[in-house]
């Protein structure tokens, strides 16, 4: 097995308000292997975007902090570092694609200026070298004439351009970790698969590892070697994409997998799943998913299941499960 | 979605004096006491100017010019504030002039902020031309200072309140005009409206009857903000001469005349600016908080 | 950028078209200055020779086509007071007005603007309560008022500066710092507010995910977006500047048009009252053209358009 580069461990972020605490992120432990794509996959408001801006240490302002856990990175725990040293290894070893390209990009710098900013970051270089850079790096996430994209600003390109150019920005560094917040929600559907496979192609070949948020089962099958479903601040099943599309085994796995409409096979009915996720701010002390799952009994209600080892590398948390 | 119109609910009375306040605005919501209490003075000096004032505010005693105020040397306690060149008294002169201010204030604010509440509501209940030339005028309004036409009205017309009210009056429709506008054009969408229209109401009575109401918070609160404007408008009218005509008492003529001693009878012209300074700071905390409470979306304001 | 200045133009030469003719009919059909200037046991004859210089006999639609006639070879009018051309005047004293005017601008803008950034930086922090005092106490103090103050406090009191007209640079520091004081206020809020909405944004964050330093981000990111909006304004500071020269420069002796529009209004001079308006008007217009484009500079949404 190849080497972990990410390890995060017992992670809890919580924003402090004064009507109370919101436990966003609330003990999520995962980690990432060299070169793998990781899945983190959950309904909107489940913490996924959280943990990847807790990764990055770039908490919004308004009474975030991580209070617990540690983030691994080669080995060393970031979350101990300086406010500087964090501010070395962002877009050098860790770095992030957000989800909205339309507002991802300054609009008052041109592209280039933008591009150049963020290769300066890899090495001290003349300008023209950077430029040239910058062409090469537009060329990498294919993007046609570079060279007469550098002196445009972000208002002048499509949405799914401008994506791009934020690919290119975060991957200038040659990070060993791109973190992708729902890189394609906000673009059209028929350019999203283009993106996907971009990725997918600019992840073979540097070899880094990818955290890949979404809320799309689909997306995951395609994008990933691994998954991590995340419900309510917490990690609740974590597997092999194949293993978990076949015999996925905490309640909520299954419930998400049963929306996915299917691209094979007879059309039959969309399941939704019941109810509301708790609220973060007033979570049960039992599982929580235990309001919504059918399969729910008093122990459910009572204690937060254990971590059951289900397979290898399959984890679930669910007292229902059998361990392997 | 709402298909009451919104109206109803809170009124002035129960936000200055909150039943109970929700628990995420308690800092926000901190009424603000000292300003209110300096508002209420001033107001009561107003009011009961002829009560209060020791002296008479314009007859002149000669013999008693240019004595200091009572804690300074050759102070009197007869004159607590001192007196002018013409040995007014300036106590007395602050009291009348707290009249002035507040009379054109209040004229002023309903003139011009009700000339701004018609052609706002005018302008985005009806829309279209009216309202893309309404709102060219607006722009016009905004771009000229109106301190230049209220000098030239002055001129034309003579000094006295009437021109002074015009003149202020010109100085705040743009601005009212402006907010309420883009407040009816929200309402005009909503549901309360269109059920309305169903039901046969006319334009003008929709207006009077479903979009006035629903402004009239937003109107409370530029009205509010806009008392400072109007009260710095008029002393800065005053200064210049294009005021309330002496010897009428105004604070901006007394910083006027006393401006020329400012060697020897330095209060005759800094005891109005403090007095104008303190309204004005009063009631503008007063107006954000107001604001805050009743329409926190105009806080660009 | 060319058809941009070209419409800007257009739209300005329609305004002072406008104004010229508000200000005509204003002055005409709300009182007679007539009236005003003369002492009230004038004969008839003094009268009717007052009204003809005046250009105020004949129709009012007669005035207007010579109004309009002479307006159009740059003839304003005559001063009474001063027994020469309304324009002259104010061209004669207009240079005095200028160079107050940016010195005015450069204190408000390098107080207010980095005021304005280190509030937002210490939302709800020790810094940011007294920038919001200070922003406060700017609008509730009347400039004239202020400048008397520190007329007081520096020229009666202290004796270290003098107490008015034009001179060498020590003459320019109260005047100055009177009409600067609210625009630090107006700067710093609008800085501070449009900061507070930077900060917030994606592209903010973007650049800390490249890993760019605070410095970096704070201030070229951040304050270039900020600066949009600031700008915006640059055009209604002018126009308050020219009327905040008004009391200045009567507090202060100081020979601007400012000065020159008081005087107007004190001796009732009619044809002065009404030439500066106009021109000052077409003054405020040029300022806001100059902005614009400059607006335009800045923001490429707006130049590229």
């Amino acid at each position: 097995m190849s080497e972990t580069v990410l390890d995060v461990r017992d992670l809890h972020t919580h924003f402090f308000l004064r009507r109370g605490v919101v436990k966003a992120v609330d003990g999520v432990s995962f980690s990432l292997r060299r070169g793998e794509v990781l899945g983190l996959v959950g309904e909107s408001g489940c913490g996924k975007s959280l943990t990847a801006l807790s990764l990055m240490r770039l908490l919004p302002k308004g009474g975030a902090r991580t209070i617990k856990g540690e983030v691994l990175l080669d080995g060393e725990n970031i979350l101990e570092r300086s406010p500087a040293a964090m501010r070395e290894i962002r877009g050098r070893r860790i770095s992030m694609v957000l989800q909205d390209p339309q507002t991802s990009l300054n609009p008052v710098f041109s592209i280039g200026d933008q591009l150049r900013e963020a290769l300066l970051r890899r090495h001290r270089a003349p300008r023209p070298q950077l430029t040239q850079e910058s062409v090469e790096a537009l060329r990498r996430v294919e993007i046609a004439a570079p060279e007469q994209r550098l002196g445009q600003y972000p208002h002048q390109m499509s949405g799914g351009m401008k994506q791009r150019v934020v690919g290119a920005i975060a991957i200038a560094g040659q990070p060993a970790v791109l973190i992708a917040d729902e890189p394609t929600t906000a673009l059209d559907v028929t350019i999203q698969l283009q993106y996907l496979k971009l990725l997918k192609r600019l992840q073979v070949e540097t070899g880094m590892a990818i955290l890949f948020i979404t809320h799309d089962f689909g997306v995951v099958g395609r994008m990933c070697d691994r998954v991590a479903v995340m419900y309510a601040g917490r990690i609740v099943e974590c597997g092999p994409v194949r293993r978990i599309f076949e015999a996925p085994q905490h309640p909520y796995t299954r419930a998400l997998i049963a929306s996915v409409p299917k691209m094979t096979g007879p059309i039959g009915r969309l399941t939704t799943i019941e109810g509301q996720p708790p609220s973060l701010m007033d979570l049960p002390v039992g599982c929580r998913f235990a309001s919504r799952c059918v399969q729910a009994e008093p122990r459910c209600l009572e204690a937060y299941p254990r971590t059951v080892q289900v397979g290898r590398e399959h984890t679930a948390d669910c007292w229902k499960v059998v361990p392997a | 979605m709402a298909v009451v119109d919104p109206s109803s609910r809170a009124s002035l009375w129960r936000l200055l004096w909150p039943a109970r306040v929700p628990a995420g605005f308690r800092r926000t919501a901190r009424v603000p006491w000292i300003p209110i209490v300096i508002i209420s003075a001033i107001v009561a000096m107003a009011v009961f100017a002829p009560l209060l004032a020791p002296h008479s505010p314009i007859d002149q005693t000669l013999r008693d010019k240019l004595l200091p105020p009572v804690w300074l040397d050759g102070g009197s306690p007869k004159y607590l504030l001192g007196t002018d060149a013409f040995g007014r008294d300036v106590l007395s002169r602050l009291i009348y002039g707290a009249r002035v201010s507040l009379i054109v204030a209040l004229l002023a604010l309903i003139a011009g902020g009700g000339i701004g509440l018609l052609v706002g509501i005018v302008a985005g209940y009806v829309g279209g031309a009216v309202d893309s030339l309404l709102m060219r005028l607006v722009d016009a309004a905004f771009t000229f200072p109106a301190i230049l036409f209220a000098l030239l009205l002055a001129v034309t017309m003579g000094q006295g309140l009437g021109t002074l009210v015009i003149a202020i009056s010109l100085l705040l429709w743009a601005s009212f005009a402006r907010v309420i506008r883009g407040e009816v054009l929200s309402l005009r969408q909503r549901d309360f409206v269109a059920l309305a229209k169903v039901r046969g109401c006319s334009a003008p009575r929709i207006m009077l009857t479903h979009i006035l109401p629903n402004v009239l918070n937003t109107f409370m609160v530029l009205v509010t903000l806009n008392i400072g404007v109007v009260i710095i408008a008029e002393a800065t009218l005053s200064f210049l001469g294009a005021g309330i005509p002496p010897p009428t008492p105004t604070w901006g003529l007394m910083i006027s005349e006393g401006r020329g001693r400012l060697t020897d009878a330095w209060w005759v012209a800094l005891i109005p600016g403090i007095a104008i300074t303190l309204m004005v700071l009063s009631v503008n905390l007063f107006g954000d908080w107001l604001r805050d409470r009743l329409d926190p979306r105009l806080r660009q304001l | 950028m060319k058809r941009f200045i070209a419409r800007r133009l257009m739209q300005g030469a329609v305004l002072i078209c406008m104004v010229a003719t508000i200000v005509f009919f204003l002055g005409r059909l709300t009182g007679n200055p007539v009236d005003l200037m003369l002492p009230e046991d004038a004969t008839a004859e003094d009268r009717a020779a007052l009204t003809k210089t005046l250009g105020l006999d004949g129709s009012l639609g007669d005035q207007f086509v010579i109004f309009v006639g002479n307006a159009l070879h740059g003839d304003l009018g005559r001063s009474i007071r001063m027994k020469q051309p309304a324009v002259e005047a104010f061209f004669d004293r207009l240079p005095n007005t200028l160079v107050l005017i940016p010195w005015a601008l450069l204190l408000g803008m390098i107080l207010g603007i980095p005021l304005g950034v280190v509030a937002a930086l210490n939302r709800g922090g020790l810094l940011d309560r007294a920038a919001g005092t200070v922003a406060v106490l700017g609008v509730a103090v009347p400039s004239f008022w202020l400048g008397v103050l520190l007329i007081f406090v520096f020229s009666v009191e202290l004796g270290w500066l003098p107490s008015g007209r034009m001179g060498g640079p020590e003459h320019f520091i109260l005047p100055v710092v009177t009409l600067g004081t609210f625009l630090v206020a107006g700067f710093m809020r609008i800085t501070r507010s449009a900061m507070l909405e930077v900060m917030e944004s994606e592209f903010v964050k973007l650049a800390r995910i490249k890993g760019l330093s605070e410095g970096v981000v704070i201030w070229k990111h951040c304050l270039r977006n900020a600066l949009i909006p600031v700008l915006t304004l640059w055009g209604v500071f002018v126009g308050n500047l020219i009327t905040g020269a008004i009391v200045t420069e009567t507090v202060f002796a100081w020979p601007g048009i400012g000065r020159l529009t008081y005087e107007a209004v004190i001796y009732r001079d009619f044809p002065l009252l009404q030439a500066v308006i106009i021109l000052k008007s077409i003054l405020i217009l040029s300022i806001n053209l100059v902005v614009d484009i400059l607006y335009a500079y800045v923001d490429p949404r707006i130049r590229l358009a």
